[in-house]
């Protein structure tokens, strides 16, 4: 066997160095110096991170013979997701070293760096045997770190859940797979491309296997109807586990669900799965909106915005085409900026106080002004308010959807447009409460810890920066435009 | 009489029905554990049996087994750890009474 195949993975070796180095110190380093372990591990993933911006990254590999692909698109996505989770691992820190966690912390850090190799594992798979090791190895530890908080029976009824869900899901989506093996013989994803193309009619098994295939999928990203487990899983886990939940496991998800529809199942766009998707991007959108006006509960109420987004996102898959695919990273960029900063301040709150009801947050402006400034920045965008990024990454993947050019998708995004009115609203009574309302008792005004204040410095300005620095979407348009995936698929 | 593909194949198709109709209908979190392994093994047999009669000249299905046996069991694993949890908390492995978040 050729060892140097390895180096085409070189993402993933350094994120096992990461992981290594955490897991030696952690077991290793004397009493005194555990204390500092958030911060090491902080250190070394920022490091990576950093390293991983690194230009000579981007360039096309495959190794084991077409199993694993990168290429300066794939990079690109992993480094979006790199950034995300140092967001988390900064605004994480209070909480890891709250009086509770502070025994199996370690264990916090290890499992959230296996989950990100999880999904690196995804995004690059060309076969489905390493897709579902990936799949496995993102949602299975995730499960553990719902349960984290030992002492709270929401967490366990969360993982649970979470649990149960992941894995009638990946038995749904295996099911399909093993009928998409019956029919071509093989799991490459250009083998099964090419076997596909070959049939003059279509093969109604192969429909079945679709539909398994996206609702497999559909589970972990929350599409509306597989989407009842989210709400439940986001308001019970810890809110660090849950804000990587909603923003990093989405984002790679949804990358690797493009990946799979147009790799594998491009040829089949016009007749199966435009339809599916088409639906559910209607249903997601709507249903999550529609849920989301009812919620009191802050984290609940992010949990049915995450879903409402996921419909969002997915129309960059439904565009098939190269400008669908840089908006969707953008929108998984901006996403992620926007989202933690909203996580970010419930979290610092939560570690406060213990409050997580919308009515909690009456009047805080009076006591609290920044905190409810980067709240309201983080709604703004979320709603897609301009100048602020969310508006440029509705308004970048709406584009893209339209230049495929039917007359159905016109109606899908005239949809999901109409369907930003409603979000509109019940983003902006979160603003409200905080600068309108008046409370009896408001949150006592405080000063949040250190690490928090870095993490919400970071994403509120991502938000600011990314809606006028216009530069990061010309960037990855270009990255993604000599992708020859999309030709000759409409 | 000849053994055809079928009659792996419909077994193997009603195992994974009764998981899916196990998975809704159960009460009991370990009962209903059992009917997702049901739906997993379904799974396992259909990619051998695939493997053993169309495509008799590889091993691509017989790997995907194996390593879908491994996940299946880290998952059963993990999954009645967390069970016990629960157990510890409310003495109680009924799924009806996981009813402290909803809607």
């Amino acid at each position: 066997m050729d060892y140097s195949q390895f180096l085409a993975m070189k993402q993933e070796i350094g994120l096992l160095v990461v992981f290594l180095l955490v897991f030696l110190y952690d077991t290793f380093m004397p009493k005194k110096a555990q204390s500092n372990l958030p911060g090491v591990t902080c250190l070394f993933f920022a490091l990576f991170t950093a390293a991983c911006f690194c230009p000579c990254l981007l360039t096309n590999a495959e190794s084991f013979s077409g199993m694993y692909e990168s290429s300066a698109v794939i990079v690109t996505i992993k480094n979006i997701l790199n950034v995300g989770v140092l967001i988390v691992l900064i605004q994480s820190m209070k909480w890891a070293n709250s009086e509770m966690q502070i025994m199996r912390r370690g264990e916090f850090y290890e499992l959230l760096l296996v989950t990100l190799f999880g999904m690196y594992l995804m995004i690059s798979a060309r076969h489905f045997l390493l897709f579902v090791i990936g799949l496995e190895a993102a949602s299975l530890p995730l499960a553990a770190m719902v349960a984290f908080d030992k002492k709270h029976y929401e967490s366990h009824e969360a993982a649970v859940k979470y649990i149960m869900t992941a894995v009638f899901s990946s038995a749904i989506f295996m099911m399909g797979l093993s009928f998409v093996y019956g029919l071509t013989g093989t799991l490459y994803f250009d083998g099964i491309a090419n076997a596909i193309v070959g049939e003059d009619q279509l093969n109604v098994l192969l429909i079945v296997a679709l539909a398994f295939v996206i609702s497999g999928v559909g589970f972990k990203l929350s599409l509306v109807p597989f989407h009842l487990w989210t709400a439940d899983v986001y308001q019970g886990a810890p809110t660090s586990v849950t804000s990587y939940l909603s923003v990093i496991s989405k984002g790679a998800t949804a990358f690797a669900f493009l990946v799979i529809m147009v790799q594998v199942f491009g040829t089949l766009y016009s007749q199966v799965w435009e339809w599916m998707l088409y639906g559910l991007i209607i249903l997601t959108i709507t249903i999550g909106n529609l849920f989301a006006l009812r919620q009191s509960n802050m984290k609940r109420f992010l949990a049915f915005s995450s879903i409402s987004q996921a419909g969002y996102i997915m129309l960059g898959v439904i565009a098939l085409n190269t400008t669908g695919m840089a908006s969707l990273l953008y929108y998984i960029l901006v996403y992620i900026f926007s989202n933690l900063a909203a996580f970010g301040v419930v979290s610092a709150i939560e570690n406060k106080t213990g409050k997580l009801s919308m009515e909690d947050y009456n009047g805080l402006y009076k006591t609290n002004p920044r905190l409810s400034f980067a709240m309201m920045l983080a709604m703004f965008s979320l709603a897609g308010i301009p100048p602020f990024a969310g508006f440029f990454s509705k308004f970048f993947i709406f584009t893209g959807a339209i230049q495929q050019g039917s007359i159905a998708i016109y109606v899908l995004v005239l949809i999901a447009l109409i369907n930003t009115i409603p979000s509109l609203y019940y983003y902006l009574r979160v603003v409200k409460a905080m600068f309108i309302n008046d409370s009896e008792t408001p949150i006592e005004s405080f000063r949040s810890a250190t690490s928090e204040r870095l993490g919400l410095w970071i994403s509120v300005g991502g938000i600011i920066l990314l809606g006028i620095v216009s530069c990061v979407y010309n960037y990855l348009l270009d990255l993604t435009a000599p992708s020859d995936m999309f030709a000759g698929l409409l | 009489m000849d053994i055809t593909l079928m009659y792996y194949l419909i077994p193997s198709l009603v195992m994974f029905c009764c998981g899916v109709y196990g998975f809704i209908t159960r009460k009991n979190m370990i009962a209903i554990l059992i009917s997702l392994e049901l739906m997993l093994n379904a799974v396992d047999i259909n990619f051998v049996v695939f493997n053993r009669f169309l495509f008799p000249g590889q091993l691509e299905g017989m790997f995907f087994t194996l390593f879908a046996i491994a996940i299946a069991a880290a998952e059963t694993a993990l999954a009645i750890a967390i069970i016990i949890n629960i157990f510890r908390v409310a003495k109680n492995i009924d799924v009806r009474d996981l009813t402290k978040m909803k809607f």
